[in-house]
């Protein structure tokens, strides 16, 4: 074992949040920073990475399954088995993290997200909420976040149309966000011919169209720090993929650049962090495997636990650190409140081309009417609705081709088959959205008693299935899908099935959420609203782990926000007077 | 070391551009009296006969157009089999294995290679039988894993980028009109309304200029 000598501070996870952190602190501060990244740099690999089969069908970019994965259970009586191959969420590895393979789409959360146990309870009273729902507040505020997700959205460059600036209701933007201190640093993004359409038709039924709010600039940009990017060219390689002109948002070409002109900075890359270690009650250094595999031990006087969702919680469970949840009493907080998102898509059908290769992760059209809490009066069980949208994302020959319209052919092989998907090719698209997903009390993670990774230590268990309230969403969403392709002239083509059961084979969104979740007590999260460890002020446990339940809407926007409100609690509070913040 | 096969493709059609992509092969390509001898890295040539019979049942030549064979896709599944993917290097493999709900996917021990195996074994004489009969075996596996693998593979090795070892030609991409990996579509994304807007298609070597290696080939 190598004992390496104390720096100030060491981040496990090399990502948006851990290098928002890093460069915060090697900014603000003449504090030494080293950063933990298991996987190794991309950015060469770009240039000549728009290669479908490879990063999108082999999953390039994400972490090797092989090595590690979580094992999954529909409920506290059924078993689980190990999740062997990607599905229903690809965490990404190397430097950028999934910040690299992003969509780039940039939503806000809705004031009410983060008091929305009480929320809820006023607008519905508390015997209408499903039993064992656990939802709860947040510890800060929206009015609080305000000017942080206005420098997130700097940082990146974010194009939109405001829809509430300072209280005032624009049209053409989202009227139902919460209110704006400032409009979008860039204007949004061109439209393709589809969602133009799709613009038209919602226009036509009385919503209210805006456009994605996307990190995948618009025009060429400069942030505060003094990076500047190229406007995206719409080249269609963006999702699951980097972004190879440095137009897309990402770590490597928005934070890094500002931290490798730091000298009290040093990223080291192949390090497999392991364990915290800590001593009474006190965070002493991360133990992990080196490049050449290893062992090593870094001493910090600040541990920042900063890696994707999932091995946030583990980490932590792996180095006992907090009380596990028990859904069976509701006590101990590890683990607790874990959720995905509401994934529902509807395929549709036209008689025109719609050229889908071209595009940019985050081009598109949405309409907010039965989105948070709008429009879901008539529809008796649900809670909180989803976004509604129409995108020009960018679609590779092989994931494009095949779908028809049912009953077109008798198989999906063979001449006859092969003659329908010719002709219906690029003639087809989703309507796509994603809903608040609610958490409850028995959805929860806690480690496998059967499976391990490489190592051998043990995987960790996610506990979850949709139940009745999703399923509610889902067909409220589907419903106005429906409308609208009718709209739109389009023909549909078969329900979606998605929210029978929750399934790990196929693709929700890498929107995982909670474990390590943030709020108001101690007896209900592991972290206080500044994402610090209630038990151990000097660990910092940081990213979507700390969110209680998740809105719709894609998640890093918020998780920038609240790391950079979490940053200036550790920089401005904590390094003046260490201890706990609350 | 085994001795390598080798499986004989009609060139017409692919001749020239198959040659293309086995660029970097230390085999050389042996082009005579109209078709192509190409060294295999997985399969026996029995073996490729089989799956290639298979795949141009899945994806026939027709009056819509080309099928798998002339694309070269019985070459890309090779590869990937020899590759990495072949034997898992991707795919959380511990044990134990267990039967599981179907909401958890694939839970079967068995690695790409196995499964194509047992697969090709299970068709016998599929390559010398007439194409109803080879359409009436197949249909009766449909729903396996190993069918499934294989209708999954023959698209990829349709329409993936060459350089994996099908689309040869880019007769893929012609076919559905997709003009490859080009760098940017910045002035035609809002102006190329319901229309097809179509290239002579490239490869992603074409538009980097410089060669470029699947996964599969890389060393790991």
């Amino acid at each position: 074992m190598r004992q390496l000598k104390p720096v100030n501070v060491v981040i496990a996870g090399g990502g948006w949040v851990g290098l928002t952190m890093a460069k915060e602190i090697a900014s603000r501060t003449s504090l030494s920073v080293v950063v933990l990244e298991r996987g190794h740099s991309w950015k060469e690999q770009y240039a000549t990475g728009m290669d479908e089969l490879d990063f999108a069908f082999r999953y390039r970019m994400m972490q090797n399954i092989a090595e590690e994965t979580s094992t999954h259970r529909h409920s506290l009586k059924s078993s689980a088995a190990p999740i062997r191959q990607y599905g229903s969420f690809n965490p990404g590895t190397g430097v950028g993290g999934a910040g690299e393979h992003w969509a780039a789409i940039s939503y806000r959360y809705p004031p009410e997200q983060f008091t929305l146990a009480a929320f809820l309870q006023n607008r519905f009273g508390k015997a209408r909420l499903p039993e064992g729902l656990a939802v709860q507040d947040w510890g800060v505020t929206y009015d609080q976040l305000e000017p942080y997700y206005w420098s997130a959205e700097q940082l990146m460059g974010v194009g939109g149309k405001a829809g509430n600036l300072n209280g005032k209701k624009i049209d053409g933007g989202n009227v139902f966000e919460g209110p704006r201190s400032h409009e979008y640093p860039l204007p949004p993004h061109k439209q393709t011919y589809l969602t133009t359409e799709f613009e038209k038709a919602v226009r036509g039924l009385g919503y209210h169209p805006y456009p994605i709010p996307a990190a995948t600039l618009s025009r060429t940009y400069t942030n505060p720090d003094g990076v500047t990017r190229p406007a995206c060219a719409y080249c269609g390689y963006c999702t699951r993929f980097g972004c190879m002109i440095g137009a897309k948002a990402q770590p490597s070409n928005t934070l890094l650049p500002v931290l490798q002109k730091k000298k009290n900075f040093e990223l080291r890359t192949g390090c497999w962090v392991r364990r915290v270690i800590h001593r009474d009650g006190k965070a002493e250094a991360l133990s992990y495997i080196d490049a050449v595999g290893q062992e090593t031990v870094q001493p910090a006087d600040i541990v920042i636990v900063a890696s994707w969702t999932l091995n946030n919680s583990r980490l932590l469970y792996l180095s006992k650190i907090g009380e596990p949840y028990d859904p069976a009493t509701g006590k101990g907080t590890l683990g607790r409140n874990l959720t995905h998102q509401v994934g529902v898509q509807t395929r549709m059908f036209t008689d025109k081309t719609l050229n889908g290769f071209m595009g940019a992760g985050a081009l598109g059209m949405g309409i907010g009417d039965y989105d948070w809490n709008q429009g879901i009066e008539a529809f008796p069980g649900v809670l909180r609705g989803g976004n509604i949208r129409a995108m020009g994302s960018g679609e590779g020959p092989i994931s494009s081709f095949g779908a028809i319209p049912q009953g077109t052919a008798k198989s999906d092989w063979g001449s006859q088959w092969k003659k329908a998907a010719l002709a219906w090719h690029d003639k087809t698209t989703n309507i796509v959205s994603e809903a608040d997903h609610l958490s409850y009390r028995d959805h929860y993670l806690d480690l496998d008693p059967t499976y391990a990774d490489k190592f051998g230590d043990p995987l960790q268990r996610m506990t979850l299935d949709w139940t009745d309230h999703e399923r509610a969403q889902g067909a409220m969403l589907a419903q106005i899908h429906n409308q609208i392709a009718k709209a739109m002239d389009m023909r549909t083509g078969g329900a979606t099935r998605w929210l029978d059961k929750y399934t790990v084979t196929n693709y929700q969104s890498t929107h995982v959420n909670g474990g390590a979740i943030m709020g108001t007590s101690p007896d209900t999260s592991v972290v206080n609203p500044w994402m610090q460890h209630w038990q151990m002020p000097n660990l910092w446990v940081m990213g979507a782990s700390a969110f209680p339940q998740n809105s719709s809407g894609n998640p890093t926007l918020t998780i920038l926000a609240v790391t950079l409100r979490g940053a200036d609690g550790l920089i401005d509070k904590y390094l003046k007077r260490p201890g706990a913040l609350l | 070391m085994k001795r390598r096969e080798f499986m004989t493709l009609p060139a017409s059609g692919l001749g020239g551009v198959l040659l293309y992509t086995l660029a970097g092969e230390p085999f050389r390509v042996q082009a005579q009296e109209g078709t192509v001898r190409v060294p295999l890295r997985f399969f026996t040539a029995a073996e490729a006969r089989v799956v290639t019979a298979a795949c141009e049942r899945i994806f026939p030549k027709d009056e819509s157009g080309p099928g798998a064979t002339e694309a070269g896709v019985v070459i890309y599944i090779d590869r990937q089999l020899a590759g990495p993917y072949g034997r898992d290097k991707y795919r959380y493999t511990q044990a134990p294995f267990v039967e599981s709900v179907p909401e958890h996917g694939f839970q079967g021990k068995e690695n790409p290679r196995e499964i194509y195996r047992a697969g090709i074994k299970q068709l016998g004489d599929f390559a010398d039988l007439k194409p109803d009969e080879q359409d009436q075996r197949l249909r009766a596996i449909e729903t396996s894993r190993f069918f499934r693998m294989l209708r999954q593979h023959t698209l990829e090795g349709m329409f993936s980028d060459p350089m994996h070892g099908g689309n040869a030609g880019l007769i893929g991409w012609q076919l559905i009109g997709y003009p490859g990996p080009l760098m940017s579509f910045r002035d035609q994304i809002d102006k190329v309304h319901g229309q097809p807007w179509t290239r002579k298609p490239v490869s992603l070597a074409q538009v980097t200029g410089r060669p470029v290696k699947g996964w599969e080939d890389e060393k790991d």
